[in-house]
């Protein structure tokens, strides 16, 4: 089955994120393709590489960038969310006159649009969120 | 990308508080261009969106009520509200924004469709994408 999932809630404060990773890896594991997974309202924050997090505890967005390299998963952070919660990749930081960016590996910034149409070309979109 | 497919936005969750009804508002604007079939449903606190005379100068946010009435002009034509959560609240449909879309005649027709809680679970189970916020 083609699944798109979209994750609406930061690491850390509430257990979303978590879900969604286990999920999409289950899903992978029993052969299923995540055609994209949609970070959006506080989703976004997955996607900072500058998280660090205590070292005896789960590092969600390197989790997040290693299982994209893995399988080749298509992480998108919404770009409208992103900008309102500081999350920039170069031509961002560039276009908004910021001094750095700070997406993680594995990660791209782009529209609600990738939304939509990951929900049209899915078998099924799961959301994850509070 | 020719396939047309329901798509239902639930909004649950009060106005201002937590950002949530304004992003989700922002998904339903920007999908409006994908020309696929689009219903919003409001229940829980999520019925206080559409609550006519939101003032929010005081609490130092921008009210942006104003932009369901534009949902109309984004061929946005159906637009559930849950019984139950609007009686729990001690709301009536006369409380609510007076929503509107044109039919292809060009005559105005209520977008708000009051239906009960199983009429609402009934719609939810047709949809292809099921978005909540």
């Amino acid at each position: 089955m083609k699944l798109a999932v979209m994750v609406n809630e930061g690491p850390y404060q509430h257990q979303s994120s978590d879900s969604a990773y286990q999920f999409i890896k289950a899903a992978l594991g029993k052969g299923h393709e995540i055609t994209r997974v949609f970070f959006y309202h506080d989703g976004v924050n997955n996607g900072t590489r500058f998280g660090v997090p205590p070292q005896d505890d789960r590092n969600l967005t390197q989790l997040w960038s290693e299982l994209s390299k893995k399988h080749g998963l298509d992480l998108v952070v919404c770009v409208a969310a992103a900008q309102r919660r500081g999350i920039l990749d170069a031509d961002e930081a560039r276009r908004h006159g910021k001094s750095g960016d700070n997406i993680a590996d594995g990660f791209r910034i782009s529209g609600l649009g990738q939304l939509i149409e990951a929900g049209i070309q899915s078998d099924r979109l799961v959301v994850f969120g509070d | 990308m020719s396939e047309i497919k329901k798509f239902l936005y639930v909004n649950r969750k009060a106005p201002y508080g937590t950002v949530y009804a304004l992003e989700s508002l922002e998904v339903v604007l920007i999908g409006a261009a994908f020309d696929q079939d689009v219903s919003l449903a409001f229940l829980d606190d999520g019925v206080f969106q559409l609550a006519k005379g939101q003032k929010t100068t005081d609490i130092g946010m921008k009210n942006f009520s104003p932009t369901y009435s534009a949902l109309g002009d984004y061929e946005v034509k159906k637009i559930y509200v849950e019984k139950e959560s609007l009686e729990q609240r001690g709301l009536t449909p006369d409380d609510l924004l007076h929503l509107t879309y044109e039919d292809e005649d060009y005559a105005e027709k209520d977008s708000i469709q009051l239906v009960s809680r199983a009429e609402l679970a009934d719609i939810m189970d047709q949809q292809d994408v099921v978005m909540s916020f």
